[in-house]
């Protein structure tokens, strides 16, 4: 017994070390693995010209790579990080937006307008990292766990009529990429809570305390965004590291009911604003699961250059000393709170006037003492915003149920000649444009119409388009896709494209519930790939401290988006399926009795029988019997007598078609039953 | 006297060809205003030019031109007039050789018939001759059917709508009239090359194998076989040189040979999308059939079914009419060719224009066929009243689809009344002559 026990017992302490082992390497990863888990809460408020003020919420949560699956994390989302470990997810970004960026006055050239600006209704793409062949189903799971999560109809990106796979104009252009969207996607609270559920501390505490619903949704334009990047792919059993990144951009009017009464002389002079006075909030001390939580103030290139301006004209007029030392306090405004910091762009090849960012701590503010920045104008300002090379803009052409044309404009923006002379002035001066369009596939584009209008005159394709990529579409299958790179000399004032097409015609089933309101074509995008958007501010240690600024350093190629169009299709008759199917039955019907009937009617022969009929009135079958019988002695027939049983022979005949119906209707029941 | 009236006839036949096809010359001197190539009576997504030069814009960009749904059809056409449609002359307009191309067509197809429809003539003469009945016919009046029919396909405006509005149809005809004259001329070779290219560019004409099987094996249309029989039995005496000639299989075989390598020949082209297009109806884009808005209404359930009753419909026809007509194949092929056009997934006016044309052939046959003045005016009034229903539908928005439809309906209705009376038409023709016969034999024996 106990030499029996012996090896039992030496083979559970061998297990039970190897188990020990195991826990403290796992352990020791884990204790790795705690620290780097980081949760980041900014804030970026910037004055626009037209008025209004732009607010931009970013919040970035990140997850370090680590070891086993189903590990609970401390601050990043559970369900995002199980996304990512399913769908081998390496890069994605889902947006809603509600309202349009309007680029000619809050600016089309800075990092927020080119990768915050959104297509109005839902964005969704994604990049895996799975084999070519099940992307697909990656993706279809994908949009419904995120329709899931988000509560949102996504899930109708699943039809593969409604994604896209672009080859290279999609800046992460990548094989493995998928995009789709949905245009008409109204967005709400309902999608904003689930994504406020992703941030730790809620909307209880720091920042986003400030998302005040009502305010949010009444701005001019909002989109919530949610990118996650996923690094390090999951070699040796190591979950993917995942930085996470929600933003939200609203545009708002500052209600300045005060301030226009004060000084109702002055039309011109912005609006004052306090973020208790548009979000009805104010900041409370910071999320304390944030690594750091900060508010920036932003004034932009044009912003500063105006105010520089000023400046100089008050030190003429007035002859003041400057107070250039402080520059928070500034003659043509006024900041209820000293920023903790004062960031000042690297001047660039670009710009000679850098932009200025204001940078306040949350942190040192607290319940008794809650955070509110007060923004007071002093004197009217009057500027614009940088604008991308060329402004465009997308319409229908044509009247009509039956076809139409697209047309997408390019004009170029004055402010943008100055820098695009001093970029390529050496070179030989070319503007790259590179156009992304899906169109559903009941619009059915014709490539070969394209046409393309330099400064108004029409040019040859192969002149301007450099490279062109096409992959027409199928019906009910797949949307159309045309990636473009234009060319275009740095001198052009406009450019147009145009595509014709010609509208399809879908089932009576495939129609929305609302089919007189039209068909959405999302937007296209436009890209700069030469143009790069990014602000480069100087700072010694923080760098690294704030993924918004580092976020603004990163190099994006200058985007926008433009309309949604609406196109109207021509609707069949909804209310009388079944009378179209029963007129067009009848009249198949009448061809195919109508001609049967003229082929069999053999009219002379008709004639003789009646008469043979009326003559003798004998029963067909012993009449043909012996006609047959005659014709096989190859005499004359000779006119039957009439049978007395001939009655009987038919009742007989009729007896056995009753028999074999009767039999056939057994047969089926006892073979199908 | 009879040669200076034949010479006349012949010179005003060649004054009205001109005539027509200077008038299509103007008309495509004219395309902007008419707009023709985009009506939908005029190009389906099968023969559309906008989708023949999308087709070839794409196989130019080294594409497949089925990448999309745009081409559906042959890929034949793509090298032969795919050029045509990017190829611009200055100070001409746009498509001027494509639409040249297409008049040459419409011109070769009405000489072609007008060939078929002498040889047709004259075997109808001849068997009369056989039958010695040249007298009673000759009472009426004996109008040459060639050139009647080579002038219904020229002035048609059905025809020179489809040949000035740039679709692919006259090409498609041509095929259908080229098969049909190697056939009756026993041009074997040309016959198979007809059927062939017929059946590949629209793959409905593949039924047209019946009739040119009984051309081939019987030569052109006479009156039934057994009336001759009956006639020389009666006569006593039998002339196998007056009997028309019985089957035989030998040029029967000589052409399946033919089609056997015309279709190697087009098998590396094959497609096998373009027919699956054609029989699944996948465009509910609206036509002058009635296909279109029944799918687009039908329940999706029942979808296939439909499918394959409808064209089942065609394929159950052909059985009863080859054993009605069989002695006259050239009928059977007009017969055939209506049925088609009538009942085909994407019809457009080129397909009326073919059946219309080959129906000059017959006129002393069908010259007592019933309804001829309301078949007319049928004609008329739906030529006009649908691209009226259209533009309310489409353009204006204040009609809806059910206008647009009624007249398609009527315009099927009344092709179904050409058909049926049509047929009839030729039955008691064949029964006329039969009485004609036998009365003349109780004349004689009494």
């Amino acid at each position: 017994m106990a030499l029996l026990r012996r090896p039992l017992l030496l083979l559970l302490l061998l297990l039970t070390h190897q188990f020990l082992h195991s826990w403290i390497v796992f352990g020791s990863v884990n204790e790795e693995g705690q620290k780097q888990e980081d949760f980041f809460e900014e804030l970026l408020l910037k004055p626009l010209p037209d008025r209004k003020l732009l607010t931009h919420f970013h919040f970035q949560s990140s997850a370090p790579p680590s070891s086993s699956n189903g590990r609970h994390h401390h601050l990043f989302p559970k369900a995002i990080s199980q996304l990512v470990q399913k769908f081998r997810v390496k890069e994605m970004e889902l947006s809603f937006t509600q309202g349009r960026w309007n680029y000619e006055s809050w600016g089309g050239f800075d990092s927020i307008p080119s990768s915050n600006a959104k297509p109005p209704g839902v964005e969704l793409w994604a990049v895996f990292d799975v084999p070519q062949h099940l992307i697909d189903a990656m993706w279809k799971n994908l949009t419904h766990t995120l329709s899931g999560l988000f509560c949102a109809s996504i899930n109708f990106l699943e039809s593969s009529t409604a994604y896209s796979a672009p080859e290279w104009s999609f800046p992460p252009a990548s094989g493995n990429l998928r995009y789709g969207t949905l245009p008409r996607e109204a967005v709400c609270t309902e999608n904003l809570t689930p994504w406020l559920k992703l941030l730790p501390c809620r909307d209880k505490a720091g920042i986003s305390m400030l998302l005040d619903r009502p305010s949010i949704y009444r701005g001019f334009y909002h989109s919530q965004r949610l990118h996650l990047t996923s690094t390090g792919s999951g070699s040796e059993g190591l979950d993917p590291g995942i930085i996470l990144e929600q933003t939200l951009t609203v545009v708002l009017l500052p209600n300045s009911q005060r301030a226009s009464l004060a000084r109702a002389g002055e039309k011109h002079v912005q609006p004052s604003w306090s973020l208790s006075s548009i979000f009805g909030k104010e900041v409370s001390g910071k999320c304390v699961l944030a690594e750091t939580s900060n508010v920036y103030l932003l004034l932009d290139r044009g912003l500063v250059a105006e105010l520089k301006q000023l400046r100089k004209e008050n030190e003429k007029s007035a002859e003041k000393v400057s107070t250039s030392e402080n520059n928070w306090t500034n003659p043509s405004f006024e900041l209820s709170a000293k920023p903790d910091r004062i960031f000042i762009e690297e001047s660039s090849l670009l710009s000679k006037n850098p932009s200025i960012l204001y940078k306040f701590e949350v942190e040192k503010y607290s319940e008794s003492e809650p955070f509110d920045l007060v923004l007071t104008w002093k004197i009217p300002v009057v500027w614009l915003c940088q604008q991308a090379p060329l402004h465009a803009s997308r319409f229908l052409m044509g009247s009509g149920n039956e076809r139409g044309a697209i047309a997408i404009s390019l004009k170029s923006t004055q402010s943008s000649e100055g820098f695009v002379g001093a970029n390529f002035d050496d070179e030989r001066c070319e503007l790259q444009v590179d156009v992304f369009q899906v169109v559903p596939w009941y619009v059915k584009v014709y490539f070969h119409s394209l046409q393309v209008f330099v400064d108004q005159q029409p040019k040859a394709v192969s002149d301007t388009i450099e490279k062109i990529h096409v992959s027409p579409s199928k019906d009910k299958e797949s949307p159309g896709v045309m990636e473009l790179v234009l060319k275009l000399p740095c001198s052009v004032s406009s450019a147009a494209l145009t595509i014709e097409f010609d509208k399809g015609f879908l089932h009576i089933d495939e129609y929305p519930p609302d089919a007189n309101q039209g068909f959405d074509i999302p937007s296209a995008i436009v890209s700069f790939p030469n143009f790069h958007a990014s602000m480069v501010f100087l700072e010694n240690d923080s760098l690294n401290q704030s993924p918004l600024l580092s976020k603004f350093q990163e190099k994006s190629p200058v985007m926008s988006y433009t309309e949604v169009l609406l196109v109207p299709l021509t609707t069949p008759d909804f209310s009388m399926p079944y009378n179209v199917i029963t007129i067009t039955c009848t009249v198949f019907a009448l061809y195919f009795g109508s001609l049967l009937n003229a082929l069999r009617r053999r009219v002379a022969e008709e004639e003789r029988f009646l008469k043979d009929k009326a003559a003798k009135k004998t029963g067909r079958l012993p009449l043909l019997l012996s006609k047959l019988s005659a014709k096989l002695r190859g005499r004359q027939s000779e006119p039957p007598h009439s049978t007395p049983g001939s009655s009987s022979l038919v009742n007989s005949k009729l007896v056995f078609k009753v028999i074999l119906i009767a039999g056939l209707a057994v047969c089926w029941q006892y073979y199908f039953s | 006297m009879e040669k200076l009236k034949k010479k006349i006839g012949s010179l005003s036949f060649w004054i009205w060809v001109i005539a027509s096809i200077i008038f299509r010359l103007i008309l495509i001197y004219f395309p902007k205003n008419l707009n023709l190539s985009s009506r939908p009576e005029v190009s389906t997504p099968l023969t559309s030019f906008r989708r023949l030069a999308e087709g070839y814009w794409l196989k130019q960009s080294s594409m497949s031109p089925y990448a999309g749904s745009m081409y559906h059809g042959s890929p034949l056409l793509l090298p032969l007039l795919g050029p045509l449609t990017v190829k611009r002359i200055e100070g001409q307009p746009n498509h001027l050789l494509y639409s040249l191309v297409s008049v040459i067509a419409d011109l070769v197809s009405a000489m072609l018939i007008r060939a078929t429809g002498q040889n047709l003539q004259f075997a109808y003469l001849r068997t009369l001759e056989s039958l010695d009945l040249v007298k009673q016919i000759e009472g009426s009046e004996l109008r040459s059917s060639g050139n009647v029919a080579a002038l219904i396909y020229l002035c048609n405006p059905f025809t020179i709508v489809a040949c000035v509005g740039l679709s692919t149809s006259p090409i498609e005809n041509m095929a259908v009239i080229l098969c049909l004259y190697g056939a009756c001329s026993r041009l074997i070779p040309l016959a198979a090359f007809g059927w062939v290219i017929a059946t590949h560019l629209s793959l409905y004409p593949a039924i047209l194998i019946i009739p040119v099987i009984f051309l081939l094996g019987r030569g052109p249309d006479a009156p039934p076989r057994k009336l001759f029989l009956q006639r020389h039995q009666q006569k006593g005496v039998l002339n196998e040189s007056k009997l028309p000639p019985g089957f035989t299989w030998g040029p029967i075989i000589h052409f399946a040979f033919w089609a056997l390598v015309w279709s190697v020949y087009l098998l590396v082209l094959f497609e096998p999308g373009t027919y699956g297009f054609i029989l699944t109806v996948e465009d509910l884009s609206p036509n002058i059939g009635v296909l279109w808005y029944f799918f687009a209404e039908v329940f999706e359930f029942f979808r296939n079914f439909f499918l394959i009753v409808f064209h089942v419909n065609i394929l159950f026809m052909i059985l009863p009419l080859a054993i009605r007509l069989h002695h006259r194949p050239c009928y059977l092929a007009f017969v055939y060719v209506a049925i088609c056009s009538m009942l085909k997934s994407y019809p457009s006016v080129g397909d009326s224009a073919l059946y219309l044309g080959l129906l000059g052939w017959f006129v002393n046959e069908l010259s007592d066929m019933q309804f001829s003045l309301f078949l007319f005016c049928g004609y008329v009034g739906v030529s006009l009243l649908s691209p009226v229903m259209h533009n309310l539908w489409i353009w204006r928005g204040t009609g809806n689809a059910n206008f647009y439809f009624a007249t398609a309906m009527v315009y099927a209705c009344l092709q179904i009344v050409v058909v049926v009376e049509g047929v009839c038409a030729m039955l008691n023709h064949d029964r006329k002559l039969r009485h004609l016969i036998t009365g003349k034999l109780h004349d004689a024996k009494s």
